[in-house]
C-alpha cells in the first residue's frame, strides 16, 4: 500500500508544481519611464544623423517617356523609327560627388504581378536549356515547338533602353565611361544564374533553344563588348530578373567609377544619349536617375525623420507618464 | 443534455419506475425444459465478447479521416487544401497541405495508439479462461465464448465474466460477497444471495441437474435494478416460481471476496452486460471561452470573405483598363483570354480566400487543445490537492474545461460528504427522553461495558430499563452491517467479543457502522450473522440469538427500513429505523413528544437523527406480512411499486422508542474554503437531501450563513399558514427593497453594512415553484424566485431529490445572465447536477466512484475546491484568453499586410511572402512561445491568488474575452500589421539602401515586412509575459533565433527539388545592409509603443485588483528572495497564511454564537428548551466540531 502511494504520488517539483523560479518584470512607471526617455533620446540622435546623411545625397532624376509634361524624347515616344536614338541634356552647377550611380526607373510597371512574377524557369536558368522550359513560362515558352531560352514573361519583358553619357567640353562630347560590372547581385551572378555549358562557344550551347519573341538578339549576344557578360550571365539581364516589390521602381544601369570621372561628375554640360526602344507610355512613365550613394544607400529621407518623430513621441509620452505617475502617485499616498 | 433524457437517467437512480419492457428467456444449462410446458424457443444473445475498440485494422484510415473531417475546422482546411490543387493559386498547396496533414496524421497517431490500447484490453479480457460446467464436468474457455445460459464456476478473487444469476455457494446460508469496486468504487462487501431452492448444489453434478429456466426483463444500463423469476422444474411437477432481484445478479466486473466459489448462471453477456451499457459517454460540455472562440471565428471568417469580395471586385475595376488587364509585358496565354469572365472572377475569389486563409489558422485548434491536455496535469500533479488518506491526488476527467473553473458563478455543492466528511460518529442516544451518551475515546481506549455509559438522567425505573434494553437490541437487529472478519483460516473467530479489533462492520450506509459502533460502546455487541441467525453480545456478556425474517431495505422515498426478527423466546418483532419525519406519523404511542424535541435539539446542532421504533407481532400478524411480501416479490410486473405498497401497510402502527444521533464532521477547511468562494465573488448554494434544521447547522458551521445572514424561508411549514403566492411575493419585496435603495451591487453582501440574506427552501416548495404555470396569477413564479435568489449571498435547498438538485442548476444556468455553474458531490445522487452544471467536480468520498466518474474533474476534498478554482481555474483562465487573442493578433498582423500588398501589384494575388514562410509562421516561428506561455504564465503569484480570493473577481464574466477587449486587439494587429506594410514601402520607394547601389527585389520586401512581423509577434508576447522561468526565456529567444538561423539555412542553399529558387541569399543580402538594421529596430519599436504606452497609462489611471496586487507583490517578494529553494519556500508560507487570515474563532465559541443567532434575530425557529443540561456529555464535542482551522 505504502509503495502504492508513493507512486501515485505525483512528482514534486518546482516545474510539476509550477513554483519554478521566475523573473517577474512589470511594465510599472519605474521601468518605462526611463526607457522612453532612453529611446527617446536614442532615436532622435540617430534620427538627425540619418537625415544629415540623406541630405547630403544628390539625386538628378530626368524623365525621357516624351510625352505629358516632359518634352525629353518626344521624337521617339511614338516608336516610329527603329532604332530611335534622343538626347537628353542636363548641366551640373556643382560636383556631382563620386562614385555616381546610374538608374533607370519604370512607374506603373507590374513587375509584381503574380503570373509575371512566375512566368520563369530557375531550372531553365541554372544551366539546363536542353530540358523543357516550365508550363509557367507560357505564354513564352515555346516558338515553333523550340524552347525559348530564357523563356517567360519577365525575361522577353526586358529593358532595352540603353544610355551612353557624354560631358560637353568646348563643344566637343567627351565619353564618360559606364561601368557595367557589379550592378547584379554577386550570388546571382556566381550562383543562382548559370550559362549551359557545351563544347566550344556559348552560342553552340544555346543550340536548339530560340531567343524571347521581344528580344532583338539571342541572350548569347547581349553584350557584344565582353564575352562574360552574355546569356544567363549578362547583369543587364540578372538586374532585370530580380523582379521589383513595387509597381514604381528602380534599378541599377551602371556606375561611374573610373577614369576622370572616379571622383564624381565635375560641373559641366552632359548629354545623355538614349537609345529608344522600351514601350511604356501606355501605361506609366520611365525616367533616367543619377544618384551618389552613402552608407545608408541612396536618399531616403523616411527614415531619419521616422526615427525622429518616433524619437520625439517617446519623449512626450515619457512626460505625460511622468504627469500621470505622479498624480497617480499623490492619489495612492492620499488614499 | 437533453433534458428527458437526464429525466429517464435520474428516474433509474431514485425513482424506481420499472423499465420491463420486454422479457427474456434463459435455459439454464443450454437444455430445454421438460416437455409439456412451454414451446422452446431458442433466442440468440450475443457472444461474451467486449469491444470498447473503435477500429479495426482495415476501417482505421477511412473511418479515422471521417471522424476528424466532421470537424469544421479540419473540413475548412481541407476545403482549402482543394482548392489550392485544382486551380491556380498564389501559393503551392504545401502551405495548407502540410499543416493539416500534420494535424491529422498527430491526431490520427494518438487515436490510433489509444485504440490499439483498448484492442489489447479487449483481447486480455476476451480471452481470460472461464471454468464452465458442462455434462457435470468443469471445463475451461476464452470468456468470449461464454453463452448466455451457461453455468459457471467463479473462485474468490476472481472477476465475474458476464452478469450472472447466484444459485449456490461454498457458504452454507446460500451467499456470497462481492466487491464491486471497478464498477462504482464502493470496496465495501456487498452480499449477495442464491436462489433459495438451489443454494444446496455444491458440486458440478449437481448443478448440473438443474432443470430450470430463467426469465427476465431485456438488459438495462442501472446497476442497482434487475427483476426476474426463475422456474425450477423438479420431476415433472409444476415448476416452482422464485423471484430474482438485483441481490441475486451478480454484475459482470465485480470480484468474488470472501467466498470460496460460487456456481452461477449467464444471463446477460458481452456488450449486453450492465458494465459494457454503462461504457456509454457522456455528453460533451463546451467552455465559455470556447463559445466565444467561435464567435471570434466567425468575425473573422466574415472579414476573410469580405477581403476576398473586396479585392475581388477591385481586381476588376483596375482591370476595365486593357493596359492594365494586359499590358504588353504580361502577355496572357490563349487559354486564359478564352475562360468566361465570371470564372475568371470565381477563380480570383477562390485564389484570394486561399491566400488569406491563414488568418484562421489551424494551428491556433492544435495550440488550444494542446493547451488544454497538458495544462490538466497540472491539476494532477499538484501537490498540495494530493490526499494522503486516500493516497490520492485530483484527477482530470475532461480537460476541456480547465478555463471554465475560472469562471464560476454559482457554485452548487452537496452537504453530506462534500461538506461534511461522511464519516460517522455516534453522538447519543434518547430513549424514552433519556439522554444516553457513549464514553468518549478515554485515552485512546474505548471504556468497555456499562462504564460506557453516561446517564445524564437519574436512572431509569425497571419498566425503563427494559425499553432501554429493547431499543439497544433494537438499533443491533435493524440494519444491514457485515462483519468482516480479518482472518478466519484458523476457524477461531477472532472477534468483537474478545475485544480485539481484528474484525469490523462494513456497510454501504456509513451511519448504520456508527450506530452499531455505539451500541457497543453502550454495551450490546452484534457479532454476526449466521444461519439467519443474529447473534447479540449483551452487556452480560451472554450471545443473544435472533433469527431474521425479513428484511425491509432502506430506500431514499421512505427513508425507513425495518427487520423482522423471532427471539430466541419466540417472539416476533418488528424493527424500525428511520427518518423524524417518516417514523413519527406512523407511531402510536411512547413518548413522542419528548423524542421529538430531542431530535430537533439534536438536528440544530447539525447532527444526523434517526428515530427507532418496533412493534410486536403475533404469529397471525407475521403470517399476514409474509404473505404480502411473498406477493409483492414475486411480482413480475410493478414490483417495486408492490413492494413499496406492502411496506407502507407493515410498517404502521409502531411504538416509539427513541432516537440516536450520530455527527457528520464538517470537512476539514470546509468554512475557510466556502468563506474564500464568497469573497471570490461566487454564490454557494447548498442542495442537500438531509432536513432543514440539520441543513442549516450545517451551514451556519461552514459559514455560508453568518451571524448578520437574515434568513428567509421557503418551505412548506410556511407555504400551509400563506399561500405560496403571498410568500413569494413578501420575499421578493423585503429582498428588493432593500437591494433597490443601494447601488446594485451583485456582491454587496460582503461589506458589513449591507443588509445579506440567505435563503433556505425545501424540496416540495421548490416544486411548487418550478410547476408550470396553471394560471395566470402564478405565470411567474420561476422569475420572482429567482430573483429572490439573485439577491441571496447563500442558499440552502433542502430534502432535495437528485432530480430536483439537477432542476435547480437548470434553472439558474437558464436565467438571464446565463452565469456560470459548478456543481461538486460525491454520491451517486449528486451525479444528475453534475452532469448539468458546466463543471461539475466529483469528491472522491465515501459513497463510491460514481460522482467521481461522471464528473469532468475529481478532487479528494472539498477543500481542494479553492486551489481548484482560485488559483488553477484562475491560470487556466488567463492563459487561454491571452492564447486565444494573441492568436488571431498575430494573424491579424500575419495576413492584413498581404491584403494591402494587393493593391500594390493590381490585384493579382501576389503573395508577400515566401510559401516556407507562410507555411512556417504558425507552424514554428510563432507558435511555441504562446504555447509555453500558455502553460506556465502566473501573473500573480498563487499564494496570492489563495491569499486574496476576491482577485476572481476580475475575471468574472469572460472578462479577457469581450468584444471590446477582441476588438482592441483586432486593431492593434491592424495598426501592427499597418507599421509593418507603410514602413517597407517607404524604405523600398524608389530608392536603393545598400552602399553598393544594388536593388532589392519584391522577396526582400516580403522577408523584411516577415522579420519585422516575426520579432514584433514574439516580443509582444514578451511584454505580457509576467513569469519569466529559464524555459521561457529559452523558448522565446530560441525562436527568433530559429528564424534566423532558418531565414539564414533556406537562403544558402539553392534546393535541388524546388523549381524555384527565389529566396535565395535574400535574407544575408537584406541583413547586410544598414538601413534594413535601423528600419527593422524601428518598425518593430513603433508597433510596441502603443501597446507598452496603453498598459502604461491604464496601470497608473485605472489598475484592476489584480494590479495593485501585483504592485504590491513586489514588496512581498523583497522578503522572499526570488530563488529561495523550494522547501524553504514552502516552509514560509503557514506563515504568510497566519498574518492574512483572522485568527479563527474557537468551534465552541462560533457555536454558542451560532446558537444565538439562530434564536434571536429569524424569530421563526424557535425550539423547545431540551431535556437535561447540554453541557456535561457534550464538552468534547463541541471542540471537536469545528476542524477546519
Amino acid at each position: 500500500m505504502k509503495s502504492q502511494q508513493a507512486a501515485n504520488r505525483p512528482d514534486n517539483t518546482a516545474f510539476t508544481q509550477q513554483r519554478l523560479p521566475a523573473w517577474q518584470p512589470m511594465l510599472s512607471a519605474h521601468f518605462v519611464i526611463p526607457g522612453f526617455l532612453l529611446i527617446g533620446m536614442a532615436f532622435i540622435g540617430i534620427g538627425v544623423a540619418l537625415y544629415i546623411t540623406s541630405q547630403n545625397i544628390q539625386v538628378l532624376e530626368k524623365d525621357y517617356t516624351g510625352t505629358g509634361q516632359y518634352t525629353a524624347c518626344s521624337e521617339c515616344a511614338d516608336m516610329q523609327t527603329i532604332p530611335c536614338i534622343c538626347n537628353v541634356t542636363f548641366s551640373l552647377t556643382t560636383l556631382f560627388t563620386g562614385p555616381v550611380f546610374l538608374y533607370y526607373g519604370l512607374s506603373n510597371y507590374y513587375q509584381n504581378y503574380r503570373k509575371y512574377q512566375v512566368s520563369r524557369d530557375d531550372v531553365q536558368l541554372w544551366g539546363d536549356v536542353t530540358k523543357s522550359p516550365g508550363d509557367a513560362c507560357a505564354p513564352y515558352q515555346y516558338i515553333d515547338n523550340k524552347p525559348i531560352a530564357p523563356c517567360g514573361s519577365i525575361a522577353n519583358s526586358m529593358f532595352n533602353d540603353t544610355f551612353s553619357l557624354y560631358q560637353i567640353i568646348n563643344g566637343t562630347m567627351k565619353l564618360v565611361p559606364l561601368d557595367g560590372k557589379g550592378i547584379a547581385w554577386w550570388t546571382d551572378y556566381n550562383i543562382k544564374f548559370r550559362n549551359p555549358s557545351a563544347q566550344g562557344s556559348l552560342q553552340d550551347a544555346f543550340n536548339g533553344t530560340m531567343k524571347p519573341v521581344n528580344w532583338s538578339k539571342p541572350a548569347y549576344e547581349l553584350n557584344p563588348s565582353d564575352m562574360n557578360d552574355n546569356g544567363f550571365l549578362n547583369q543587364d539581364f540578372l538586374v532585370w530578373m530580380r523582379t521589383a516589390a513595387l509597381p514604381d521602381f528602380q534599378k541599377l544601369y551602371r556606375r561611374i567609377t573610373s577614369g576622370d570621372y572616379a571622383l564624381g561628375l565635375p560641373p559641366g554640360d552632359y548629354v545623355l544619349q538614349i537609345e529608344y526602344n522600351y514601350a511604356v507610355k501606355d501605361f506609366g512613365r520611365k525616367k533616367v536617375v543619377f544618384s551618389n550613394v552613402t552608407w545608408m544607400g541612396g536618399k531616403n529621407e523616411f527614415l531619419g525623420v521616422a526615427y525622429i518623430v518616433v524619437g520625439s513621441l517617446c519623449l512626450v509620452m515619457s512626460v505625460v507618464m511622468l504627469v500621470v505617475y505622479a498624480k497617480y502617485k499623490f492619489a495612492d499616498e492620499n488614499a | 443534455m437533453d433534458f428527458s433524457a437526464l429525466r429517464n437517467l435520474i428516474s433509474r437512480y431514485c425513482t424506481g419506475e420499472e423499465n420491463w419492457v420486454d422479457s427474456r428467456t434463459v435455459y439454464i444449462g443450454q437444455r430445454e425444459p421438460p416437455p409439456g410446458t412451454e414451446a422452446y424457443i431458442p433466442q440468440r444473445f450475443p457472444d461474451n465478447r467486449i469491444v470498447s475498440s473503435k477500429y479495426t485494422f482495415w476501417n482505421f484510415v477511412p473511418k479515422n479521416l471521417f471522424e476528424q473531417f466532421r470537424r469544421v475546422a479540419n473540413f475548412y482546411f481541407l476545403i482549402i487544401f482543394l482548392v489550392q490543387l485544382i486551380i491556380d493559386t498564389p501559393t503551392s498547396p504545401v502551405t495548407s497541405g502540410l499543416p493539416l496533414f500534420f494535424v491529422i496524421t498527430v491526431t490520427a497517431i494518438k487515436q490510433g495508439y489509444e485504440d490499439w490500447l483498448r484492442h489489447k484490453a479487449d483481447n486480455a479480457v476476451n480471452q481470460c479462461p472461464v471454468h464452465i460446467i458442462q455434462h457435470g464436468k468443469v471445463v475451461r474457455k476464452q470468456s468470449r465464448k461464454l453463452r448466455v445460459g451457461d453455468i459457471v464456476l467463479v473462485k474468490e478473487d476472481e472477476t465475474f465474466p458476464s452478469d450472472l444469476i447466484l444459485l449456490s455457494t461454498s457458504r452454507d446460508d446460500g451467499t456470497c460477497f462481492v466487491t464491486t469496486a471497478s464498477l462504482d468504487g464502493e470496496s465495501s462487501h456487498k452480499t449477495y444471495y442464491a436462489v433459495q431452492d438451489t443454494k444446496s448444489f455444491n458440486t458440478e453434478k449437481e448443478v448440473d441437474m438443474l432443470r430450470a429456466t430463467i426469465e427476465c426483463e431485456q438488459p438495462q444500463p442501472d446497476l442497482y435494478k434487475f427483476v426476474g423469476r426463475i422456474n425450477i422444474y423438479q420431476d415433472r411437477d409444476e415448476p416452482i416460481a422464485r423471484p430474482l432481484g438485483s441481490e441475486n445478479l451478480l454484475l459482470r466486473g465485480a470480484t468474488l471476496k470472501n467466498t470460496e466459489f460460487v456456481y452461477a448462471v449467464a444471463i446477460y453477456t458481452g456488450m449486453e452486460s450492465k458494465m459494457a451499457l454503462n461504457y456509454q459517454s457522456k455528453s460533451q460540455k463546451r467552455s465559455a471561452v470556447e463559445k466565444s472562440m467561435n464567435a471570434f471565428l466567425v468575425v473573422y471568417l466574415c472579414i476573410l470573405i469580405s477581403k476576398a469580395l473586396i479585392n475581388t471586385t477591385l481586381k476588376y475595376v483596375w482591370q476595365a483598363d486593357p493596359n492594365r488587364d494586359e499590358p504588353w509585358y504580361n502577355g496572357k496565354t490563349d487559354h486564359e483570354r478564352q475562360r468566361h469572365v465570371m470564372i475568371r472572377a470565381f477563380t480570383d475569389f477562390l485564389a484570394f480566400m486561399v491566400l488569406f486563409n491563414y488568418i484562421i489558422p489551424v494551428s491556433m485548434y492544435v495550440t488550444v487543445e494542446m493547451q488544454k491536455f497538458l495544462g490538466s496535469y497540472f491539476i494532477t500533479w499538484d501537490d498540495e490537492m494530493f490526499d494522503e488518506e486516500l493516497g490520492e491526488g485530483a484527477l482530470v476527467n475532461t480537460s476541456d474545461l480547465n478555463e471554465e473553473l475560472g469562471q464560476v458563478e454559482y457554485v452548487f455543492t452537496d452537504k453530506t460528504g462534500t461538506l461534511t466528511e461522511n464519516n460517522m460518529e455516534f453522538i447519543e442516544c434518547c430513549v424514552d427522553g433519556h439522554v444516553y451518551v457513549p464514553h468518549a475515546i478515554c485515552n485512546g481506549q474505548i471504556l468497555s461495558g456499562s462504564s460506557g455509559i453516561d446517564m445524564i438522567d437519574s436512572s431509569p425505573g425497571p419498566d425503563g430499563k427494559e425499553r432501554e434494553e429493547l431499543f439497544f437490541r433494537a438499533l443491533c437487529l435493524c440494519h444491514t452491517v457485515q462483519v468482516k472478519e480479518e482472518e478466519t483460516v484458523d476457524g477461531i473467530k477472532r472477534g468483537i467479543h474478545q475485544g480485539k479489533a481484528t474484525s469490523f462492520y462494513i456497510s454501504s450506509s456509513p451511519d448504520e457502522v456508527a450506530l452499531v459502533e455505539g451500541m457497543k460502546r453502550l454495551g450490546f455487541t452484534y457479532l454476526r450473522l449466521k444461519d439467519n441467525h443474529m447473534e447479540i453480545l449483551n452487556r452480560e456478556d451472554e450471545v443473544e440469538r435472533f433469527e431474521l425474517l425479513e428484511v425491509l431495505n432502506f430506500d431514499s422515498v421512505r427513508r425507513r427500513m425495518s427487520v423482522i426478527v423471532r427471539s430466541s423466546s419466540g417472539h416476533l418483532y418488528l424493527f424500525c429505523k428511520g427518518a423524524d419525519s417518516s417514523i413519527f406519523p406512523r407511531v402510536i404511542s411512547g413518548k413522542v413528544d419528548r423524542v421529538r424535541a430531542r431530535v430537533e435539539h439534536n438536528a440544530v446542532e447539525g447532527l444526523r437523527t434517526l428515530c427507532v421504533a418496533y412493534k410486536a407481532l403475533s404469529q397471525e400478524e407475521y403470517h399476514n406480512v409474509c404473505q404480502l411480501l411473498d406477493s409483492a416479490k414475486l411480482a413480475l410486473q410493478d414490483r417495486d411499486r408492490k413492494l413499496a405498497e406492502a411496506y407502507d401497510l407493515i410498517e404502521r402502527d409502531l411504538i416509539l422508542l427513541g432516537a440516536t444521533a450520530v455527527e457528520d464532521r464538517l470537512q476539514e477547511k470546509a468554512a475557510d474554503t466556502i468563506e474564500s468562494l464568497h469573497k471570490a465573488g461566487m454564490k454557494v448554494w447548498v442542495l442537500t437531501g438531509d432536513k432543514m434544521e440539520t441543513a442549516a447547522a450545517t451551514c451556519y458551521a461552514s459559514k455560508l450563513f453568518r451571524r448578520s445572514t437574515q434568513i428567509l424561508e421557503l418551505t412548506t411549514k410556511r407555504t400551509e399558514e400563506q399561500s405560496l403566492h403571498d410568500v413569494l411575493f413578501e420575499l421578493g419585496r423585503t429582498v428588493l427593497r432593500q437591494h433597490g435603495s443601494l447601488t446594485h451591487d451583485a456582491f454587496s453582501g460582503l461589506s458589513g453594512e449591507f443588509q445579506d440574506y440567505g435563503l433556505i427552501i425545501d424540496g416540495a416548495t421548490l416544486s411548487a415553484v418550478m410547476k408550470p404555470a396553471q394560471d395566470d396569477s402564478s405565470g411567474n413564479y420561476k422569475e420572482i424566485f429567482l430573483e429572490i435568489c439573485r439577491n441571496c449571498s447563500a442558499v440552502l435547498c433542502c430534502r432535495m431529490a437528485p432530480l430536483q438538485k439537477a432542476q435547480i442548476v437548470k434553472l439558474i444556468k437558464a436565467s438571464k445572465e446565463h452565469p456560470i455553474t459548478l456543481a461538486v458531490g460525491d454520491g451517486a445522487n449528486d451525479v444528475s447536477m453534475i452532469l448539468e452544471a458546466h463543471v461539475g467536480i466529483g469528491i472522491m468520498g465515501k459513497e463510491g466512484r460514481q460522482a467521481a466518474r461522471n464528473s469532468d474533474y475529481a478532487i479528494p476534498k472539498f477543500k481542494h475546491l479553492k486551489k481548484m478554482l482560485l488559483v488553477h481555474g484562475h491560470y487556466y483562465y488567463i492563459r487561454i484568453a491571452e492564447l486565444v487573442q494573441y492568436f488571431f493578433y498575430k494573424n491579424v498582423c500575419f495576413i492584413f499586410p498581404q491584403f494591402l500588398y494587393q493593391f500594390f501589384c493590381g490585384f493579382s494575388q501576389q503573395p508577400l511572402y515566401d510559401t516556407a514562410y507562410l507555411t512556417l509562421y504558425n507552424i514554428s516561428f510563432t507558435s511555441l512561445p504562446i504555447l509555453l506561455y500558455s502553460l506556465i504564465e502566473q501573473h500573480v503569484s498563487m499564494d496570492i491568488l489563495k491569499r486574496d480570493p476576491s482577485l476572481y473577481r476580475d475575471i468574472a464574466k469572460n472578462c479577457l474575452l469581450r468584444w471590446r477587449i477582441f476588438i482592441y486587439w483586432t486593431f492593434l494587429g491592424l495598426f501592427d500589421s499597418m507599421v509593418f506594410f507603410f514602413g517597407a514601402y517607404f524604405l523600398f520607394d524608389n530608392t536603393t539602401f545598400t552602399s553598393n547601389g544594388q536593388i532589392f527585389g519584391n522577396w526582400t520586401f516580403g522577408t523584411l515586412v516577415f522579420t519585422v512581423l516575426v520579432f514584433t509577434v514574439t516580443l509582444k508576447l514578451a511584454l505580457d509575459t509576467h513569469y519569466w522561468t529559464w524555459i521561457n526565456h529559452f523558448v522565446v529567444w530560441g525562436s527568433l533565433l530559429f528564424y534566423v538561423v532558418f531565414s539564414l539555412l533556406w537562403g544558402g542553399v539553392i534546393w535541388p527539388f524546388l523549381n524555384y529558387q527565389r529566396m535565395y541569399y535574400v535574407f544575408v543580402q537584406m541583413l547586410s545592409s544598414g538601413p534594413a538594421w535601423l528600419g527593422i529596430g524601428l518598425l518593430v519599436i513603433i508597433s510596441l509603443l502603443p501597446d507598452v504606452l496603453k498598459k502604461v497609462l491604464c496601470r497608473a489611471l485605472w489598475p484592476t485588483s489584480t494590479e495593485r496586487i501585483q504592485n504590491v507583490e513586489k514588496l512581498y517578494q523583497s522578503h522572499l528572495s526570488e530563488f529561495t529553494p523550494l522547501p524553504l519556500l514552502n516552509s514560509s508560507l503557514p506563515d504568510f497564511e497566519a498574518h492574512n487570515i483572522n485568527p479563527r474563532r474557537s468551534g465552541h465559541r462560533s457555536k454558542e454564537l451560532m446558537y444565538t443567532h439562530w434564536r434571536g434575530t429569524t424569530g421563526y425557529c424557535t425550539f423547545s428548551s431540551t431535556l437535561g443540561p447540554p453541557g456535561i456529555g457534550r464538552t468534547h464535542r463541541l471542540v471537536g466540531l469545528e476542524t477546519s482551522v
